[in-house]
């Protein structure tokens, strides 16, 4: 876990962070720091804790033992504010005040951010609730909730942005929408911290991923980093003329696994490590190779393999 | 300030959506006119105003309302929003906890005004009209509205007390009802029973007052049932309240150490709860 330089230039700082909720442990020494503009990806299965990390980030609940900074100060202190204004947060499963139309619950939150009121149309029209905002909010579907949630979450353009397992209920469509949008906050230097189930969504947007199992951090680190880290094998599908697979398969001998030889095709897989002397070896080989596809291992089965393995 | 007033204003809202505001105006007011009107009629040789009697029936049936308005209005105020989680989204904003509860106070007690302003201040234009009261009855009957406002301030906060040591809005509603009977009704059943069990052994006059004192309920009272010479001749019980010899500033300050208290305690106890 990276603990390279000194606070001060962290958006986001936890130290030796511990929480119990009573006898029961929901983090153990959690260390974690998040520069500007990152966007950081907690994944783990429900209960692994993350959303009692995003709770202390964001001061709702006090840590057991450890430090936490964000933005430069205690989250639960009073001091921290004013800090708030640059907050945004998407609870998991966001609960709004039923009796209060669409327009009414945002102009209500931009009151308290100081925002105005113009925004809270532009932020209407921009998650597709301007037909709609007019109408109670007890009256949504759980689509228009997430969205009437989203858009509460980015109303005062935040620098921090902490979303909880955001996409779940939108439609394809909007989940791209909506990842548009966090796109355009991080062009203006917004940090996100985001909890996520569906990784194939967050996998080409995240710079970091932390892989939390029942309150610890399995693992941390960029996509290429859980690579190494999870030793998992790199496949290779190669075509090879016509009868000549076998062959080819001898000649490649015991450096590489060979995991399945067709007539002209074969399946192998080696370390990330291997990788290229891998390729060089096979593109050694000549005309005889005909096509060659690289595939890394997919983050689901980066994450299966640290939830199934030990912890750390 | 700025944001004591919008969360202020988001409990007023409710409150007018809801009807809550409405109905309260409508309750008090029809009740106000109801007993004033009854008051007006012949009062036989005890010297009082008509205003001086309805204060007397008036404050006598607020005693049993107020309470349960405002316990009606508080019980919800915090397990709701911890209930349906919309706490959690509202502390992440930039408003601290003791902001939370004193806006939701300060909507409440707002919500209170307007009903005992509306409701029974209408009364006042009523009886204007129809009678010439001596000044004596409007000093007892603007008491008798402030005391009522703060005696409803003092169940808000109680009410908030309840709704933040609670975790559920079902145990929050039964907890508001009991604290109503308790204050209201068991209370001075007890400290009664007792006194006619004892028959004045070892309760004296002034342990009884001081036992009256302690419930803001029994302030109240005899705030208003002992307050106005023409008041406490009317009222046969009130004679005991006025040999206690408690001055109005001395209920006032009591009726106000319980809104205070319970407020302070609301405030202590939400500070360190964890969401």
């Amino acid at each position: 876990m990276g603990e390279k330089n000194k606070t001060g230039s962290h958006v986001i700082s936890l130290r030796a962070l511990t929480k119990y909720y009573g006898r029961d442990m929901v983090l153990d020494d959690v260390n974690l720091d998040v520069q500007a503009g990152e966007c950081v990806v907690l994944v783990g299965h429900n209960g692994a804790g993350k959303t009692t990390l995003m709770k202390l980030m964001l001061g709702l609940t006090r840590p057991t033992s450890g430090t936490i900074s964000v933005l430069g100060d205690n989250p639960a202190s009073n001091t921290a504010l004013a800090r708030k204004m640059a907050l945004g947060y998407l609870p998991e499963s966001v609960a709004f005040y039923e009796a209060m139309t669409g327009r009414e619950v945002l102009e209500f939150y931009a009151r308290l951010k100081g925002a105005n009121n113009n925004e809270c149309d532009r932020l209407l029209q921009l998650v597709g609730l301007e037909n709609a905002a007019n109408r109670r909010v007890g009256t949504y579907s759980k689509g228009m909730r997430q969205r009437l949630g989203l858009a509460q979450a980015i109303l005062g353009d935040p620098q921090l942005l902490f979303l909880d397992e955001p996409t779940t209920g939108l439609d394809p469509l909007l989940r791209r929408h909506f990842y548009e949008l966090i796109d355009a906050l991080h062009q203006e230097g917004a940090t996100s911290i985001i909890s996520s189930h569906a990784l194939s969504e967050v996998e080409a947007r995240a710079n970091r991923f932390i892989i939390m199992k029942a309150g610890v951090v399995v693992a941390c680190g960029t996509l290429d980093e859980l690579y190494q880290l999870s030793a998992l094998p790199v496949r290779l599908h190669i075509t090879v003329t016509r009868g000549q697979a076998p062959a080819v398969a001898e000649r490649l001998g015991s450096a590489v696994t060979i995991d399945k030889v067709n007539n002209e095709s074969l399946n192998l897989s080696c370390l990330s490590g291997e990788k290229m002397p891998l390729i060089r070896h096979i593109t050694s080989l000549g005309e005889v190779v005909h096509d060659m596809q690289v595939s890394p291992p997919r983050l689901d089965e980066v994450y299966s393999y640290f939830m199934n393995g030990e912890s750390r | 300030m700025r944001l004591l007033w919008i969360l202020a204003l988001k409990e007023l809202r409710d409150g007018l959506r809801n009807r809550w505001i409405a109905a309260s105006i409508i309750l008090l007011g029809l009740l106000a006119l109801a007993l004033s009107l009854l008051g007006s009629a012949p009062t036989g040789s005890v010297r009082a105003s008509e205003l001086e009697i309805t204060v007397i029936s008036l404050s006598s049936l607020s005693v049993y309302l107020i309470p349960l308005i405002a316990l009606l209005l508080a019980f919800d105020a915090l397990v709701g929003e911890f209930e349906r989680g919309t706490m959690i989204l509202l502390l992440t904003y930039p408003v601290s906890r003791w902001q939370v509860i004193m806006g939701k106070f300060l909507g409440h007690v707002i919500i209170l005004f307007l009903a005992i302003f509306f409701g029974y201040g209408g009364v006042i234009l009523v009886m204007t009209v129809w009678t010439d009261g001596g000044s004596q009855g409007w000093q007892a009957y603007g008491v008798m509205m402030l005391s009522s406002l703060i005696l409803g301030a003092a169940f808000i906060a109680l009410g908030y007390l309840v709704s933040v040591l609670v975790k559920e809005r079902a145990t929050a509603a039964g907890a508001a009802i009991g604290l109503w009977l308790v204050f209201v009704v068991l209370y001075d059943l007890i400290l009664f029973g007792v006194l006619l069990l004892d028959k004045g052994q070892v309760i004296g006059q002034q342990l009884f007052s001081m036992l009256m004192l302690i419930s803001p309920t029994d302030s109240y009272r005899i705030l208003n049932l002992g307050l106005s010479e023409g008041v406490s001749q009317a009222v046969g019980i009130a004679g005991v309240a006025s040999n206690t010899g408690i001055s109005s500033p001395v209920l006032f300050s009591v009726m106000i150490l319980w809104v205070v208290v319970p407020l302070t305690a609301t405030l202590w106890l939400f500070h360190r709860r964890e969401l």
